[in-house]
């Protein structure tokens, strides 16, 4: 196997960004005008979410990538990065719980951006547990890109869903529509966070590939001698 | 046209195995009544209550109950190794998904005429009878909604360990902005709607049908593939 040098230097790169990010969120970017210090967490939850979004749209790539050409590396990805999509949701839903409390008094509201980003983690965790049902690897790689491509359609709402519907929830903030003390550190957070993300693809579809040679490799050679 | 004429005959043969098991339907409605009144017992005797919830009621009734008629539609077809059969004549993959589909929408369109009238007598309901057709229309769009990824993902796990768990775990979240378009849909013409929103939610029930019947169609030929 190869060693994972580029790998783990963007894994490391990630989290050198996301502690200067974060502390220049939290101590030199100005405080939002209406939310004041609560809004810091913005710096942490923003860049979850987008990351979030960027790896249900790497997984479904991988999908595509996956069912037409049968190529199992596409799996592997693909599973680091459905995943990914897992984990990131599960980072960003209570960030924005915990923003929430004290900004709409509530821990929850049942609006289209928090329904479809629960709904998305839902499906996506649904996708893992396919996977840990089926046994045969071209089988297993063939469903879950065939579910996470149909679990795909739920993310445009996830982005769209706060301009197509009346929502609690703001719709996206850019450039033009935020301080400009708060653009540097939201970047360096929005990098460090897919640059973890991305390490943890690259991991994370490294150990699938392995788990799949030991299953394609069948009893290891010496537990056949031992039993014989 | 060759595939036309293959749907036309798989869902004569399907309609035709659906009513020599005709058994199966009444389970299924005897299943959705029970959920009816479980559901009253969780809301309690306020009949304001019970006719503001009552559209979302009879929603969840279906879903819960078209598990169990999706998990069956591709059950039998493993009994002699009739699916594989089917495959070697040879009849096109799509034309079995689709036949499938339309089948179980037949289903669990045929659940309405039942469901309904029950829950409104048990939840106090009254619907002005100009507003049938858009009833009876909502819930055939809800139907259709629920059978195109129900199929397919039955297609994917009816010879799986664990197909009782997996089906719901993969196709409730996915059915979701389904369930709440036809939920808030029925609860209009139920209540009242004062803000003219019935055809911008009727319009997404279309779009999401349109969704899956389509990805249901693409994607069905590569599960098959893999042998379901």
């Amino acid at each position: 196997m190869k060693p994972l040098t580029w790998q783990h230097g963007l894994g490391v790169l990630g989290f050198v960004l996301l502690v200067i990010g974060s502390v220049m969120g939290l101590t030199m970017a100005p405080p939002e005008r209406h939310m004041g210090d609560v809004s810091r967490i913005a710096y942490i939850h923003v860049p979850t979410a987008w990351s979030m979004l960027l790896a249900s749209t790497f997984a479904f790539g991988w999908a595509l990538a996956s069912l037409w050409t049968g190529k199992e590396r596409f799996d592997d990805l693909l599973a680091g990065s459905v995943e990914a999509t897992v984990v990131l949701a599960v980072l960003m839903l209570p960030s924005g719980m915990i923003w929430a409390r004290p900004t709409w008094g509530v821990w929850w509201d049942w609006d289209v951006r928090l329904t479809s980003s629960l709904l998305g983690l839902l499906l996506f965790a649904g996708i893992l547990g396919l996977r840990a049902f089926v046994d045969e690897p071209r089988k297993r790689a063939t469903w879950t890109a065939v579910a996470t491509i149909v679990a795909y359609v739920d993310i445009p709402l996830i982005y769209f869903g706060v301009r197509w519907w009346r929502s609690i929830h703001q719709v996206q903030s850019s450039p033009e529509t935020v301080s400009g003390g708060m653009i540097l550190p939201w970047r360096i957070n929005a990098f460090a966070v897919l640059f973890i993300t991305l390490w943890f693809i690259a991991m994370r579809s490294r150990i699938e590939g392995g788990k799949r040679q030991i299953e394609q490799a069948g009893e290891p050679q010496r537990i056949v001698e031992a039993i014989a | 046209m060759i595939v036309l004429r293959q749907l036309a005959t798989l869902i004569a043969k399907d309609l035709r195995l659906e009513w020599r098991r005709r058994a199966r339907l009444l389970v299924v409605l005897v299943f959705a009544c029970t959920t009816l009144l479980l559901f009253s017992f969780a809301l309690g005797r306020e009949t304001e209550l019970l006719v503001k919830a009552s559209g979302g009621l009879l929603v969840l009734a279906l879903l819960l109950s078209s598990t169990l008629g999706l998990a069956e539609s591709f059950r039998v077809e493993h009994e002699d190794r009739a699916l594989e059969g089917l495959f070697l004549l040879p009849v096109d993959p799509v034309a079995v998904f689709y036949a499938k589909t339309i089948t179980n929408t037949l289903f669990l369109i045929v659940l309405g005429p039942i469901l309904v009238p029950v829950a409104l007598a048990l939840y106090s309901v009254h619907i002005e009878p100009g507003k049938l057709g858009d009833f009876a229309l909502i819930w055939a769009l809800t139907a259709s909604g629920l059978a195109a990824p129900g199929t397919l993902y039955s297609g994917m796990t009816s010879r799986m360990r664990g197909q009782d768990v997996l089906l719901p775990l993969l196709l409730f979240p996915l059915a979701g902005p389904l369930l709440i378009a036809s939920v808030r849909s029925l609860t209009l013409l139920i209540t009242g709607d004062a803000m003219d929103e019935l055809g911008a939610w009727r319009g997404l029930l279309i779009a999401f049908d349109v969704i899956y019947w389509s990805i249901g169609g693409v994607l069905y030929p590569f599960v098959c593939e893999e042998g379901t």
